[in-house]
């Protein structure tokens, strides 16, 4: 069965003055009902651009988008990024959501919380204002407002952080999308509030079977919600596979060094982070070969010295997990054993 | 010499909160910090940890004397500072210095990195030895830059580089005791444990004392010998952070530890956590009684109604709770 969105060969790229900027360069990857599919990597590394591709979000005079990305809808397959403007439109809001990190540049600050909710709802639904109120009096109410009648009278400004997230998460939900594409949407939040929201994020995904894309940087965030990772780096994903499959047997350099820079609560004795030497690349002028190869410890251990001339393929070396690299994951195991 | 480089005595700082308009009279006021005592040893690294608006930048900043202190006493290298004024405060300034969180907006984007760096001897008429540029050259590669960067402007660099430009900096003076506030929260994962492997360095190599300010407690964790937890400007525990991590003994405490997502699938699946209702309380109107009374599961009369004493429950380790787990 073919998941809800199949997002192939997706290229993104910014043509500037001082060269055109490779955002997302041959970009795949698939969401099914249900399931949460987070894209990892750290800023500039493409993870946001490809999925305001998918929402028809880039301006499209300044923006080069090749590539396709296809939602499976009940009544047949849209192609996304070939679609008219009119047709990405419709499909916004009702097919696909989108939630933003920072709900107070994503609200608007002269309008009412309800009224906000309520004009996402009358794009979609026939009713009065106070039909529309209600609505979102009832969807403030689902994602936890506490005294959501007159609370939805309230502006902004009158919310907290978290509250303003969920008010973003009752906007993007009220007409019942199948897919939700939430960028950073805790970054900006206390971990208190964090884990409010991300329990709300997996309750609600369950009672609508949603497809959500979680786009992070943050890897505890991703070990507690998703069922797929993404790893991206320099606009490309490097790694792709289930949870345990990407931290308990990483395949790829990058995705190594991530798991051991992360300082680990649990851990007994403080030992010395591992960082990953050096800048990420900036994506104007990306290292011929790999794109992380100027800063991989393993690269010198390719005898042919492809790292820095041929971009590895993903390619799958079993069971769906994929990996760009051109060493092979168990010569990379040995190697990091050897090290340890 | 005192065993302390640090020590706050029943520190607080009020803010006036202002009602709207042009005539505006103070209407209340923000208890930002409200009364936290808290020491710093040498060489010692303090983690200060909590959610945005319990104070933890407050603090920083008052021991700086960034703010006035509206009461309490701060106490530095043996001297009490609480009530020195700016001039006084000068000699003192070079012994204590800040990192801020944001490398951006820290750094005056017209200066080059030369004259950023430089200014501390500038300020404090200091001929270092070598002459200035050869101490910045010094400055830059100890930090891990390029020392033939001295010239260029801030916007030539990576958020990473700037933090260290901001770092250097702050070490121009050989301080005693740097003040971190927020230093990595602003930089990417792979970049934020360059900083932290550095800060470690630093600090063994000049026996520097850090009071380190942060929400990201497992960075915290990683680099405090102590940490102390606060909530609506006060301090709710304080603890080696060993204990502190392994056995949380206020609610808060444990509550904030379990909502951390852990990056380790299994242990995030298998872990009972507790998820608090609601917001912080505004610290303006702070609640009656204990202040984390309004989220805590184990909330009981008297905690509406009494403020807990700071209580010692073993020699390093104390809690403000009525109800302290054990």
């Amino acid at each position: 069965m073919s998941k809800f969105l199949e997002v192939t060969n997706l290229n993104v790229s910014f043509p500037t003055e001082d060269g055109e900027v490779r955002a997302s360069n041959e970009v795949s990857y698939s969401v099914g009902l249900g399931e949460t599919l987070a894209i990892v990597g750290e800023s500039g590394s493409g993870k946001s651009v490809s999925n305001l591709a998918v929402m028809g979000l880039h301006n499209p005079v300044r923006t080069k988008i090749t590539g396709s990305a296809v939602l499976n809808l009940a009544d047949g397959p849209v192609d996304v990024i070939s679609a008219s403007a009119d047709t990405v439109r419709r499909l916004r809001g009702k097919s696909m959501s989108m939630i933003f990190q920072d709900p107070m540049s994503a609200l608007h600050p002269f309008f009412t919380i309800g009224d906000q909710i309520a004009e996402a709802w009358h794009l979609y639904n026939k009713g009065s204002k106070k039909d529309g109120i209600k609505k979102a009096t009832e969807m403030l109410d689902l994602v936890g407002i506490p005294d959501a009648a007159s609370r939805a009278h309230d502006y902004p400004h009158q919310f907290s952080g978290g509250m303003r997230q969920r008010a973003m998460i009752a906007m993007a939900l009220v007409n019942n999308p199948s897919l939700l594409i939430a960028d950073e949407p805790t970054t900006a939040l206390d971990v208190t509030v964090q884990s409010q929201i991300l329990q709300l994020l997996k309750d609600l995904q369950k009672e609508f079977n949603m497809a959500i894309i979680l786009i992070t940087h943050d890897l505890g965030v991703v070990a507690e919600v998703a069922d797929r990772i993404c790893v991206m780096y320099g606009g490309r994903i490097v790694e792709d596979g289930t949870v345990d499959d990407i931290f308990y047997r990483p395949e790829h350099p990058y995705t190594l060094g991530l798991l051991n820079s992360v300082p680990r609560i649990t851990a007994g004795e403080s030992h010395r982070l591992r960082a990953i030497p050096g800048q990420p690349p900036s994506l104007i002028s990306l290292p011929s070969g790999c794109a992380f190869q100027p800063r991989c410890e393993y690269s010198t251990k390719v005898s042919s010295g492809a790292c820095a001339s041929t971009v590895p393929s993903l390619s799958d070396k079993g069971s769906g997990h994929l990996s760009r690299c051109h060493l092979d994951a168990a010569d990379l195991n040995n190697l990091v054993k050897d090290k340890a | 010499m005192t065993e302390n480089i640090l020590e706050l005595n029943n520190l607080t700082k009020f803010f006036p909160a202002k009602a709207g308009g042009i005539f505006s009279r103070a209407k209340g006021e923000v208890r930002a910090v409200d009364g936290v005592n808290l020491t710093v040893g040498r060489g010692e690294t303090v983690g200060l940890v909590g959610e945005s608006g319990c104070g933890k930048t407050t603090v920083g900043r008052t021991v700086m004397k960034l703010y006035e202190p509206t009461s309490g006493q701060i106490v530095f290298d043996g001297q009490d500072i609480t009530n020195l004024d700016r001039k006084e405060m000068k000699p003192i300034r070079s012994k204590m210095q800040m990192i801020f969180q944001d490398p951006f907006s820290s750094l005056n984007p017209r200066h080059t990195v030369g004259t950023i760096i430089s200014s501390s001897f500038t300020i404090h008429d200091i001929e270092p030895e070598g002459g200035v540029e050869h101490a910045v050259r010094e400055l830059l590669t100890l930090v891990g830059l390029n020392p033939e960067h001295i010239n260029r402007f801030p916007h030539e660099f990576s958020g990473g580089q700037r933090q260290r430009i901001g770092i250097a900096r702050s070490l121009a003076l050989k301080p005693k005791l740097i003040v971190a506030d927020e230093p990595v929260s602003a930089l990417d994962v792979s970049i934020q444990a360059q900083v932290v492997n550095l800060l470690d360095d630093l600090q063994k190599e000049f026996g520097l004392s850090y009071l380190f300010v942060a929400h990201d407690l497992s960075i915290v964790q990683h680099i405090s010998d102590r940490v102390v937890v606060m909530y609506l400007g006060k301090v709710m525990e304080m603890a080696p952070t060993r204990e502190l991590f392994a056995n949380p003994r206020h609610p808060y405490t444990k509550a904030l530890l379990s909502a951390v997502p852990v990056a380790d699938p299994k242990i995030g699946r298998s872990r009972e956590r507790i998820i608090l209702q609601g917001d912080l309380p505004s610290p303006v109107n702070p609640p009656s009684g204990c202040v984390f009374n309004t989220r805590c599961w184990k909330a009981q009369d008297i905690c509406r109604s009494v403020v807990p004493e700071t209580i010692q429950i073993s020699p390093l380790q104390t809690v403000a709770c009525h109800f302290p787990e054990v």
